[in-house]
């Protein structure tokens, strides 16, 4: 955005321009790559540490070798010599054929050699068979049953996050130009309620909305059975949506309202606002350009470390609702003992957070030009 | 000490810091009382004790308090063993051998609406042959309603809504509404007033003899916080909560900020490798699912809550205040008096938890406070994840049972409303203490 702002000026100028929007490009792009270098071996260290983890009680182990006895197992059952056989010599036999494919598959090397292998396979998600769970579509490879929830679990998450980030920021502005009045003191007052997370607020939206007043359903992501049509099938999924994503909000929409409204303040009472009042700009314009302008960098930073824990957060809210999505996952995986899915729901989060922080550094670099890169 | 005693003056001028300070001295108040009144290892034999042990309570009730509310009285749940004062027992020798035993209950009935269940529970010493009992119940208008007649065992419970002859004598409705109906009212509507139970027992052998009875009335309400799914007094769990959740949320808050405070002075003092691998390291966290790797160490490991507690303080400590403490240590660094410290050559670690240290303390003090609520809540979340301790009994558990038993669908909001009210409260209460502390100790947010 900032690239084509910079490229308006007049015709005149016309190499210079291109030189100016080529530079911030380059700037842009170069942070842009650096950034994705420096996230990708950030979520590979967070990888390993969660192999390391789960593997202290040997539990991906276990998980491996348990996939080897029941594809071995498998594939004798259909051999006739084999089910000719006697008990213990099938016994013996199905041993010593999960040995040697333990050997080949390198289960019997030392584990710091086994952990780089678990880390590239955990990394591209290939995390083999789920334990008890199976995908919607009747799969049990983790990878399908995990991706299956990504898309639930991303609505939910961008639409909250999207009413949040501007709602705030309009009411903060709003609130800033108001110093003092009642409003101002109200959201000062409310601010400390943000140290409940969203599912706290969803109980009682659900006990409010669902449960005395009926209006909203109780949770879910669709009316059963769900509607054929396109039209009222988005319309069903925004009334599923309203509860759990108000509950995200309202949890942390006042601390946010509070902390940027500051931030307003505090830029507000530089020399450069007062100068560009005097210049006798409009009031519009001042904030736009002389107040909001400086203050993004702050507020995304700000906004960044709060969606990470709405994040996580997110795994309860979505259990409270009965959201379809990777958090009511990871609760049924609980539940379900499975510990393939849990494994590998930790790497997704893992990959969604690198997202989160990268897209806000982006975002960041955009409006921030004095963002330099290595800095 | 005058520097305190003016923070403290200062922070008392803020009414939400004073409202705050009161609920957290209410709850510490109350979190030191539970474990006096019901020792630790009795709450959790008593929470973990099953149907046997909660058979007094009815299931699913609420609490007492909602008879204030509604519109027609609920019956109270009421337990009377033969030591209570409205229970006389007159035991007479009999010549032919043995004792007849006259236990006597009287209880005021006074409600609108018909108790669940009521329940005898008869234990009796023979030899041969099993003693008679028969129990019938006086009505406050004078009649006499025969219950029932046996011979009971050593131990008999005998539940009245199962006796189908009983229900047969009573013209077809349930023992528990037959005996408590008004005769002379043409619908159903219950008769208020004094009843009595008489157990009258006779056993034939010399030594044989009713040991003790016990009756209980499962009415529509029990106790001051009501039952769950396994008739468990929820109280148990309230009380008991409160220390948990104070005790989880001091110490992981607490634990977390000197670490992470201690470890940027350090990082900051040394500089070079030392505070690059920090900041590394905090960029890692920041991608660390925390939640999902707690539960891994649930599910794997152990859901106690020790093992909870240190793994979450172990992975707050690179987080995001760890770049507050190093702005202010860097300032701090600079400063002449360390330059002081220096030159009459303190080392290292002198500098680091003599001068930088103390000086940031004020600031540590608003964080903790404000950190309070997050770890308490995150207790909760983890019990309503179903990877609570798995033996205290705690509000985060109370939630995670109404949950899963679908509480908030069939109406029974008292499940859930009382642990998520007090939840609410402790959060609200720290925060708003901590959010008047920032602005004191804090100088860069005053008049802001």
């Amino acid at each position: 955005m900032s690239v084509e702002v910079q490229s308006q000026p007049s015709a005149e100028i016309a190499p210079k321009r291109r030189s100016a929007a080529m530079q911030s490009f380059m700037r842009v792009a170069k942070y842009t790559v650096l950034k994705v270098f420096m996230l990708m071996i950030t979520v590979a260290v967070g990888v390993y540490l969660t192999i390391l983890i789960a593997n202290m009680g040997g539990y991906v182990d276990q998980i491996l070798k348990g996939e080897i006895r029941d594809r071995i197992a498998q594939g004798l059952n259909r051999d006739p010599q084999f089910k000719a056989m006697l008990p213990e010599q099938r016994a013996e036999y199905v041993a010593n054929e999960v040995a040697l494919e333990e050997q080949r598959l390198g289960l019997n090397r030392p584990f710091a050699l086994r952990s780089i292998a678990y880390l590239t396979n955990a990394l591209q998600m290939e995390l083999g068979r789920a334990q008890n769970m199976s995908s919607d579509s009747g799969s049990r490879q983790v990878r399908l049953i995990i991706l299956e929830r990504l898309a639930p679990t991303l609505l939910l998450m961008g639409f909250s996050n999207m009413f949040l980030f501007f709602g705030s920021i309009g009411i903060a502005l709003g609130l800033s130009r108001k110093y003092g009045s009642i409003w101002d003191k109200l959201i000062v007052a409310m601010s400390p309620t943000s140290s409940a997370p969203p599912w706290f607020y969803g109980v009682f939206f659900i006990l409010i909305f669902a449960a005395i007043f009926r209006v909203l359903p109780f949770g879910g992501m669709i009316d059963a059975p769900p509607p054929t049509n396109q039209v009222d099938y988005a319309l069903s999924v925004i009334k599923h949506l309203i509860l759990p994503s108000s509950a995200i909000i309202i949890s942390a929409m006042f601390i946010s309202i509070y902390n940027w409204r500051t931030f307003f303040l505090i830029y507000s009472s530089e020399d450069y606002v007062d100068m560009a009042k005097a210049k006798g700009l409009s009031d519009r314009d001042v904030e736009s350009r002389y107040i909001l302008r400086p203050t993004l960098p702050t507020i995304i930073t700000n906004f960044g470390l709060l969606v990470i824990t709405l994040w996580t957060g997110a795994i309860i809210t979505e259990t409270v609702f009965q959201w379809p999505g990777l958090g009511r996952t990871a609760y049924r995986a609980i539940g379900l003992y499975d510990t393939p899915v849990i494994v590998g729901l930790t790497i997704i989060y893992a990959y969604l957070l690198a997202l989160t922080v990268f897209l806000l550094d982006i975002i960041y670099a955009i409006v921030d030009p004095r963002v330099k890169i290595g800095g | 000490m005058q520097a305190l005693k003016n923070a403290f003056r200062q922070l008392m001028a803020y009414p939400s810091a004073v409202i705050g300070a009161v609920i957290i001295l209410a709850l510490v108040g109350l979190g030191i009382y539970a474990p006096i009144a019901i020792p630790y290892s009795e709450a959790i034999d008593k929470w973990r004790g099953g149907e046997e042990y909660w058979r007094q309570n009815p299931r699913l009730v609420p609490p007492i308090w909602y008879n204030w509310f509604t519109e027609d009285d609920l019956p109270i749940s009421f337990q009377y063993f033969e030591s209570d004062e409205n229970v006389t027992r007159v035991d007479t020798p009999r010549p032919e051998g043995g004792v007849n035993t006259v236990v006597t209950y009287t209880f005021d009935f006074e409600a609108d609406r018909f108790p669940q269940e009521l329940l005898l529970y008869l234990k009796a010493n023979y030899a041969t042959k099993r003693p008679f009992v028969s129990v019938y119940m006086i009505t406050p208008d004078g009649r006499e309603l025969r219950v029932t007649d046996l011979g009971i065992t050593q131990s008999e419970t005998y539940r009245f809504g199962q006796d189908t002859k009983l229900q047969r004598r009573l013209g077809g409705l349930a023992a528990n509404e037959g005996l408590f109906a008004d005769p002379n009212s043409e619908t159903l509507q219950t008769l208020k007033g004094t009843y009595t139970l008489v157990i009258d027992a006779i056993t034939f052998e010399d030594g044989d003899e009713l040991t003790s009875s016990e009756f209980v009335m499962h009415g529509l309400v029990a106790g001051w916080f009501g039952t769950d799914h396994f008739r468990r007094d929820i109280g148990l769990a309230i009380l008991w909560g409160t220390p948990v959740a104070l005790a989880f949320g001091t110490l992981a808050s607490l634990g977390t900020s000197v670490v992470t405070m201690t470890i940027a002075a350090i990082g900051v003092w040394f500089g070079s490798w030392l505070d690059e691998l920090i900041q590394r390291i905090t960029e890692v966290n920041l991608v660390l699912p925390f939640l999902n790797i707690l539960i891994m160490v649930g599910v794997f490991y152990s859901r106690s809550i020790w093992t909870m507690l240190g793994m979450t303080i172990l992975l707050s400590i690179f987080g995001a205040a760890i770049k507050t403490y190093r702005a202010i240590f860097l300032q701090v660094k600079e400063s002449p008096y360390i330059e002081a410290a220096k030159a009459y050559g303190a080392s290292n670690m002198r500098v680091v938890f003599q001068y930088l240290i103390p000086r940031v303390i004020p600031l540590l003090i608003p964080g903790l406070v404000l950190g309070i609520p997050t770890f308490v809540f995150l207790e909760a979340t983890l019990a309503v994840l179903g990877l609570g301790d798995p033996v205290l009994p705690t509000w985060g558990k109370i939630i995670n049972d109404a949950n899963s038993n679908a509480a908030l669908y069939n109406g029974q909001y008292y499940w859930i409303l009382q642990p998520a009210v007090l939840l609410m409260f402790t959060g609200l209460a720290f925060a708003m203490v901590g959010f008047a502390m920032d602005r004191v100790f804090n100088p860069r947010l005053r008049g802001i």
